[in-house]
């Protein structure tokens, strides 16, 4: 137990900075996916066959292949491509992207492909009638999404983003590939120095459990307000 | 793009492919039983069993695939009474420890699925089968079990592939998977973008294949 404590003889202080990056990671990846949500839904909801094909192929790739393997593809290839874009505008200097920002994009578009597919079906379960009465009041479209559709859409959608969220939570475990120091790699690198996986990784499942478990709690409370009226 | 290193490493990803399907499938017929066992016994009027149940389907589904493999392969080995058993033949084999957390982790996802499956089953199909007197086990077998497959199957069919997809963790225990070998071909060559879209494509393909698999039966098994 003393291997758990704070301060320099354990591993306690180690393993709560590293579960404070594991919340900002997750946190980061999540936000960027609703911003990867926002521009995908539309295309994934328009009429245009060209760009139906961007939305659908976007969820399609990312929710067929690994985590893992996406994780690989940009922290590897990601500091190669923005030197290549770099060399473009006659940059030639080595670039080395930080591996939080490389871990939370790359977390963030898996969570995004996901969060897309909630909002898109959140909105095709609105009530035709709302878009139509709307259009008969003359409400412009941009009102009518962010004063109707939206209120109304996020109700649907928060039981669902739940979900989305416990998803993403669990992969940032993944980022520790890239030397990341979040809860799994901490673990690592104690397992590692002290010669007791059992302990730590035992230790940080219960540290995922209490995310997930109280995420879930506050979760439930947004779900009970913004459902008032219902 | 290196087109000639895309071609030479297409063998290799593919002969990994066999081992990611191996993974797949064995995991997944352990975790079918696993599944349909945690189903039954959540279903069980016994609180305790119940609870017993729901405690194993949340500590599985409420922590990262990564940790149950690594406490399994890392954590277990330290254990010492258990390297002198038989199952320390098992456990020492990173292949074994790989299944072992895959069908644990897909069984409890799978007993969710077949639970709420059973749960929603229309009463009034079991109760016309009560009134034409028929026997509460040839119910269970000939209504409850085929209705309960027949309705999870859309769900189980996502949840294959994410297995497919949990796969690529085996490499993290020194497995030669399709990632694992895309990552070994990548440290050799320094050509990621490469291997690692191959690779992708590769998965990819195998989703639609499932995909698609499902959808079939879907249809083949659909009620109307």
């Amino acid at each position: 137990m003393e291997l758990l404590a704070f301060g320099k003889t354990g591993w306690g202080d180690e393993l709560f900075y590293a579960t404070l990056m594991t919340i900002a990671v997750a946190v980061t990846a999540m936000l960027i996916g609703f911003l990867f949500a926002l521009i995908f839904t539309p295309l994934k909801l328009s009429n245009n066959k060209f760009l139906n094909f961007i939305g659908n192929t976007y969820t399609t790739v990312i929710r067929g292949v690994p985590e893992l393997l996406v994780i690989y593809l940009f922290f590897f290839g990601g500091s190669g491509a923005i030197m290549y874009v770099a060399s473009i505008f006659g940059y030639f200097e080595y670039i080395e992207i930080n591996a939080f920002i490389t871990g939370s994009v790359a977390i963030g578009i898996i969570s995004g492909a996901y969060s897309t597919e909630v909002f898109r079906g959140a909105i095709q379960s609105i009530d035709k009638g709302q878009f139509e009465a709307a259009k008969v009041l003359g409400v412009s479209k941009f009102v009518q999404f962010y004063k109707i559709i939206f209120p109304q859409m996020l109700r649907l959608a928060i039981p669902n983003l739940s979900n989305v969220w416990q998803i993403t939570l669990k992969d940032t475990s993944l980022i520790s590939v890239t030397g990341l120091v979040e809860i799994m790699r901490q673990s690592y690198i104690a397992a590692g120095s002290t010669r007791d996986p059992l302990l730590f990784y035992c230790f940080a499942a219960v540290l995922y459990l209490m995310l997930t478990f109280l995420s879930m709690k506050l979760i439930n409370r947004l779900e009970v307000k913004y459902s008032r009226g219902f | 793009m290196d087109f000639d290193l895309m071609i030479t490493s297409l063998p290799k990803l593919l002969s990994a492919a066999v081992i990611t399907l191996k993974l797949l499938s064995a995991s997944l017929i352990i975790g079918l039983f696993i599944g349909f066992l945690f189903a039954v016994l959540r279903l069980n009027k016994n609180p305790f069993i119940s609870k017993f149940a729901y405690g194993y389907s949340y500590l599985f589904r409420g922590t990262p695939l990564l940790v149950q493999i690594f406490i399994i392969y890392y954590g277990l080995g330290q254990i010492e009474w258990l390297r002198s058993t038989f199952l320390w033949v098992i456990l020492k084999e990173p292949y074994w420890c790989a299944i072992i957390a895959f069908a644990l982790n897909t069984g409890a996802y799978t007993s969710e699925i077949l639970r709420s499956a059973f749960q929603t089953i229309k009463p009034g199909i079991i109760e016309a089968g009560k009134s034409l007197g028929i026997s509460s086990k040839i119910i269970l077998y000939k209504i409850q079990i085929p209705v309960a497959i027949r309705q999870s199957l859309p769900a189980y069919g996502n949840e294959i592939i994410l297995m497919m997809k949990g796969t690529s963790l085996a490499s993290t225990v020194t497995l030669m998977d399709i990632t694992g070998v895309a990552k070994h071909i990548v440290s050799t060559t320094y050509k990621p973008l490469e291997v690692f879209l191959l690779a992708g494509g590769i998965y990819l393909f195998m989703t639609f294949i499932i995909h698609n698999v499902i959808k079939y039966l879907e249809k083949k098994y659909s009620f109307q």
